[in-house]
């Protein structure tokens, strides 16, 4: 699936540190498939004990219905390195996430499931959360192939990605098929390699 | 030119390199368990692949399996059909797997070193984020998600970014009373739990050379608490001490030829790091977690920090959203704070070192009548040499819960929760909102810190009952 350009309102998480057993917590980890988590995305912190949504939670509120892409605070994704956070997060609909930094298997996992995590500087993410609380409506747009982050002020802002991803990401390329590629380099280095372990099998 | 060990690891297992790309990485050792790996075999399927080098693979089942009795039946159905998969997954793709019934069974990172599976050297993954544990033998060792568990099941290698290089020197010599674990609480304090982020760290000085193998897994095991997706120590004689004779070790000839081979890995003279941060063994005190990561600990007789000190709104409004769920103030100590909860268990620290240190300081006392506690060997094999050594009737006559292997409390998938608004002191590695069940509130602290606070009810400094 290829990445296309996102235009969209903002869903403002301000917290730091949000780890994945925030974005999907361990229980919801018994399942098999990679389908039903966007239900539980954020789950202890947006539903009550009976299950019902809290309506002060911003993913409860009717203004973000649509939104998609996340603002969140420093050091997003820390933590375990489940998979099931990136799938709860697009399953829910987000395409991109914004923050001043990402933790380094969150940022891998997203990239390989079509979430684009996008870091800005701070003095950017300090505005962005500015004008979400100005206007919930705030607009920003994301154009992955120039690499610029566009602000509701409409200052056009660069963000780091590596430039094998972007390619991934822009052609819906698969890095299996990428790495498939390589078979006969792999098994020339299997062939010079040393001190492999007993054999399991 | 010199080169850190983390440098010599990377540069011998690069299959391909191209500018503008990620490299090509060979990978040694895959470990699976059941969480994280289903849905790489069934994108396997889909994509009509073979399991590449199902001799380097070993499975087993931790997360999700209950700590009681193994001869009944799994209640939870979800809980059973993950194992039941797995089981059929390692039968279709030819993977060993040490199962529920297994007398290999265990937490895939404590299983891992005892067969001495993980040796110096080597490149380790795992779809679990601690496997940064294997990282104490010399091995460049990665947690990953499960695209990636896909990636090497069908190629053995990973698409990998160079890290930078991280030095963690620890200097000095512990007190009496302080461990391993209050040494990587300590470190994660000091630099965040951010700290390491595109790093991998290396643990240097005397301090980390005077450690044990398996203290040195509960360092290198929180890593990723600091950030950094892997961390290691160069391996040494106790390093080759504790591997030689272990099942899957070399043997003979070949055992010669290894430990001249891993002679070689250590950091060369004049290498360079990209960071260096430096910990004073001789000053550290037992450590303590008070809120809501893994980075907010403090010594444990130190004041929690108030909001008042804090300067960053930012910072502020982190510390009192952590204080709010923990329940408790800024400005004292946590030593007398109430507990309900103790687990003596995890990747972090349930092997047989930690199981007697909790055991040297339960013998011959009661746990308080208000608290849980729990004890989860990490492994069949720990579990064996307690029993060989009666610590299982220790923790029995002091009122603890002596359970069977596996993850347990340390993530609460398997039914083993702290009750909401509940108080625990945890041997484990997270103490994020909910993590040891709905609404759970986490002191992660050493076994002698649990063990201590397990007897007298309270978060006790363990050297007032030494």
């Amino acid at each position: 699936m290829k990445f296309q350009n996102v235009e969209s309102r903002l869903v403002p998480m301000p917290a730091t540190n949000i780890d994945t057993d925030q974005i999907i917590p361990a229980r919801f980890l018994k399942t098999i498939s990679k389908e039903g988590l966007g239900a539980n995305l954020f789950c202890d912190w947006r539903y009550d004990k009976q299950g019902n949504p809290k309506p002060d939670f911003i993913l409860n509120q009717p203004r973000i219905q649509g939104a998609q892409v996340l603002l969140a605070g420093d050091n997003f994704g820390c933590g375990s390195s489940r998979e099931h956070a990136p799938w709860a997060l697009t399953q829910f609909g987000f395409r991109a996430v914004i923050s001043t930094s990402f933790a380094d298997i969150f940022r891998g996992n997203s990239l390989k499931n079509g979430l684009l995590p996008v870091i800005v500087p701070p003095d950017v993410h300090a505005e962005l959360f500015g004008a979400v609380e100005q206007n919930p409506a705030a607009v920003v747009k994301i154009d992955l192939a120039r690499q610029t982050l566009t602000t509701p002020a409409g200052r056009e802002v660069p963000f780091p990605v590596d430039g094998f991803s972007k390619h991934c990401l822009l052609e819906g390329v698969d890095e299996m098929g990428y790495m498939l590629q390589h078979d006969a380099r792999i098994a020339a280095f299997e062939a010079g390699r040393v001190g492999s372990i007993n054999t399991l099998t | 030119m010199p080169r850190t060990i983390i440098e010599k690891l990377w540069d011998s297992h690069v299959v391909h390199e191209q500018p503008g790309a990620p490299a090509l990485v060979y990978i040694d050792l895959h470990l699976i368990h059941e969480v994280t790996s289903a849905q790489a075999f069934q994108g396997l399927r889909e994509r009509g692949l073979k399991v590449r080098r199902p001799d380097l693979t070993l499975a087993t089942v931790d997360h999700s399996i209950p700590s009681t009795d193994r001869s009944l039946p799994i209640v939870d159905e979800l809980g059973r059909k993950q194992l039941e998969q797995l089981d059929k997954n390692c039968q279709e793709f030819g993977i060993r797997l040490y199962g529920i019934h297994s007398d290999r069974q265990g937490i895939v990172h404590v299983i891992g070193p005892e067969l001495g599976l993980t040796q110096p050297g080597m490149t380790v993954v795992c779809g679990d984020s601690h496997t940064a544990t294997h990282g104490a033998f010399g091995a460049l060792a990665f947690g990953i998600g499960t695209s990636q568990v896909e990636h090497v099941l069908a190629t053995q290698c990973l698409l990998q970014m160079k890290s930078k290089t991280y030095q963690v020197q620890v200097n000095g010599a512990l007190k009496k009373g302080v461990s391993a674990k209050d040494i990587i609480l300590a470190v994660i304090a000091k630099i965040g739990i951010g700290g390491g982020t595109g790093s991998v760290f290396e643990y240097t000085g005397p301090a980390v050379r005077a450690l044990s193998m398996e203290e040195r897994m509960t360092v290198c095991n929180m890593s990723i608490e600091g950030g950094a997706r892997a961390g290691l120590v160069a391996p040494d004689d106790t390093t080759f001490q504790y591997l030689q004779g272990r099942p899957h070790a070399p043997k003979g000839a070949d055992w010669d030829a290894a430990v001249a081979r891993w002679k070689q890995l250590p950091t060369d003279d004049g290498a360079r790091y990209d960071h260096t941060v430096t910990i004073d063994a001789d000053r550290l005190e037992p450590m303590i977690t008070f809120g809501t990561n893994p980075g907010m600990g403090v010594s444990i007789n130190a004041a929690v920090p108030a909001p008042s000190q804090i300067a960053d709104p930012g910072a502020r409004a982190d510390l009192e959203k952590a204080l709010r769920y923990m329940g408790i103030e800024g400005g004292k100590p946590l030593v007398g704070h109430k507990v309900d909860v103790v687990f003596i268990g995890s990747c972090t620290n349930s092997r047989i070192s930690d199981l007697r240190t909790a055991a040297s300081v339960l013998k011959g006392r009661k746990v308080s009548p208000n608290v849980r506690v729990l004890v989860v060997p990490g492994s069949q094999e720990v579990k064996r040499q307690a029993a060989a050594e009666g610590l299982p009737e220790v923790f029995r006559a002091a009122g603890a819960d002596y359970r069977e292997p596996g993850c347990s409390m340390c993530l609460a998938m398997n039914g083993d929760m702290v009750e909401p608004g509940q108080y625990s002191v945890s041997t484990s590695n997270r103490n994020f909102e909910g993590r040891q069940g709905p609404g759970a509130r986490t002191f992660l602290a050493s076994p002698l810190t649990a063990a201590a606070s397990a007897i007298t009810g309270v978060v006790t400094d363990v050297r007032t009952l030494l």
